[in-house]
């Protein structure tokens, strides 16, 4: 079964697939994210204790701090940072990470991706072409497995 | 992105290999965002622009590591003094109390190195999250490229300076080259507020306004709120913890409160002449889910630390808690930390509060705080602020507990050694 596509802004990076991790709040970077680990650390997140390594990040908005950026940066050198970043809000944090992270990433999306795609789905990301496929849902793998 | 010949010129390597990778990431930077072009910045305020700790990951010489992790560039080349009038704000280590941090010699000489890097290239060592309590004082206008979300909201929203939240990589960037996205809240019409918030209590003290603030930075998220309904005209302290709460809780880097913040006299202007999308209440109930929101890591009321000063501390924020303790001591097993900036401290011991703290057992420090230089006491698992934001990030960062509450509460609390606080 195809789950669907979205069509957005690409903001380069290439392409990957990878394993969705999702959030409908808000994500900060410094003191929200562990540079070492790629943990999510913020008390009373709904994603706190998750690891944003090697995922397909899906999140509303970046917030917080001005070190968003540089823990992105961390994050890479350390190998624990995300496979791509697909977002809703564009601010300043979100597009520098997006920079120095070095990964595919995508915004401005014609469905909310925070919604239409969940935690563990497998999806493919198009930075250069701003299209995410959802190759298979989460359940799916369960059943398949 | 449309570039001038000036900043082409320097992309393509005319004023030398590093201002041509600042340009680079400038550019990159800017098309994501979907800017259209730069703008001329002469107040550049960059964290950790090049500190010891990057050494660890990047290794190299100290002009490598700076292009690696400060401009995402391969590097191999030298990099100049910084073009923009730039300055370094809080950092990793007090330079002379480091040793009250638990800061190793090894590690202390390394961070000396990288500051006197910083200070070698032109950058002025402010060492602070507030540069405008210290003679950075934007005038309204006047395009900024700022890091430190706190201080951001302050010279957007009281002082009308123009800033986006800038990051490591950016910030560094704009030092080299004098330029910045223009972008966001460099535009006039992006710094009009679509959210009205309606305070219906009265928000008088520090911690008032941090817990306005932490709840309107939560309902407005990315935008602009305007405030009305508030009964004072607050100080730059509480409009200090008003904007660092909001830059916690939410990502706003810009508020208006009509007749007193810069670009607003009345609720209309804040507004730009439109409705707000978007109207909310700030009454009793949401004052006690904000307070109960930032008290949620604590259980434990035996209290290892009491850190003021988040964002750093003012003169007369370090007079009110000499008074506060008047002649009392700190319990034993209790540390009392005051977080100001270094030009502060030096007025603060020229008046004799730093003795004063001294002899109730209290410490005064400048250049960093607990959560940027991820430090507390030895054994420390119980810490109490009057900051919205270091009660946020403190127990996220450092695995402890935290207790928020007023000034007053929070020294009551380093002399009794148990935090008593409650919403009153």
């Amino acid at each position: 079964m195809t789950s669907g596509q979205l069509h957005g802004r690409g903001l380069g990076g290439g392409t990957c697939e990878g394993e969705a991790l999702v959030t409908t709040e808000a994500v900060a970077g410094w003191g929200g994210i562990d540079q070492r680990t790629g943990t999510i650390i913020e008390s009373g997140h709904e994603l706190e204790g998750q690891s944003i390594a090697g995922k397909v990040l899906v999140f509303p908005a970046a917030k917080g701090s001005s070190g968003w950026s540089g823990v992105l940066h961390m994050t890479r050198l350390e190998g624990r940072g995300p496979k791509a970043m697909v977002f809703n809000v564009m601010n300043t944090k979100v597009a520098l990470a997006v920079v120095v992270a070095h990964v595919p990433a995508v915004t401005g999306l014609d469905q909310d991706p925070t919604t239409v795609i969940r935690t563990g789905d497998l999806v493919r990301v198009d930075g250069d072409r701003g299209v995410i496929e959802i190759l298979k849902r989460k359940e799916e793998h369960a059943s398949g497995a | 992105m449309r570039l001038t010949d000036d900043e082409q010129r320097m992309r393509d390597g005319g004023d030398g290999p590093a201002v041509a990778a600042a340009m680079d990431l400038l550019v990159r930077y800017g098309e994501v965002l979907g800017a259209e072009r730069l703008i001329d910045t002469d107040n550049v305020c960059g964290a950790n622009i090049f500190n010891a700790r990057q050494s660890e990951l990047g290794g190299g010489a100290p002009d490598q590591v700076f292009a690696e992790i400060s401009l995402d560039s391969p590097g191999g080349f030298e990099i100049p003094s910084v073009r923009a009038h730039s300055c370094q704000l809080i950092g990793p280590m007090d330079t002379e109390r480091w040793e009250l941090q638990g800061v190793p010699p090894a590690a202390r000489d390394a961070i000396m190195d990288s500051e006197s890097y910083s200070g070698r290239h032109g950058i002025n060592l402010l060492n602070t999250c507030t540069p405008y309590q210290v003679g950075n004082v934007p005038v309204r206008g006047e395009h900024c490229a700022w890091m430190e979300s706190s201080a951001v909201i302050y010279i957007n929203s009281v002082l009308g300076a123009m800033t986006n939240v800038e990051g490591r990589e950016s910030a560094a960037a704009a030092m080299l080259t004098g330029k910045i996205p223009d972008w966001g809240y460099h535009l006039p019409e992006n710094r009009h507020a679509t959210v009205h918030v309606e305070v219906t209590v009265d928000v008088t003290s520090n911690r008032d306004w941090g817990l306005l603030g932490y709840a309107a930075g939560k309902v407005a998220g990315e935008t602009v709120p305007v405030l009305t309904g508030l009964s004072e005209t607050p100080n730059l302290a509480k409009l200090k913890h008003f904007g660092a709460a909001a830059a916690t809780s939410g990502g706003v880097e810009m508020y208006h409160i009509p007749g007193v913040t810069a670009e607003a006299q009345t609720l209309e202007q804040a507004l730009g002449g439109r409705r707000p999308a978007v109207t909310v209440t700030y009454g009793p109930a949401e004052r006690a889910a904000a307070y109960a929101r930032l008290n949620t890591t604590a259980t434990d009321s035996d209290v290892d630390l009491v850190m003021i000063g988040c964002p750093h501390a003012s003169l007369d924020q370090i007079r009110d808690v000499c008074d506060l303790l008047a002649d009392r001591k700190v319990a034993p097993g209790t540390e009392l930390w005051v977080f100001t900036p270094r030009a502060i401290r030096l007025v603060a011991e020229r008046s004799g509060y730093g003795d004063r703290l001294r002899a109730a057992g209290g410490q005064l420090m400048s250049d960093t705080c607990p959560a940027i230089g991820r430090f507390v006491p030895g054994g420390t698992r119980v810490i109490v602020t009057d900051s919205a934001k270091q009660a946020h990030y403190l127990p996220a960062i450092m695995g402890v507990q935290g207790w928020f509450g007023d000034t007053r509460e929070c020294v009551d609390a380093a002399v009794t050694g148990r935090w008593q606080g409650e919403l009153s």
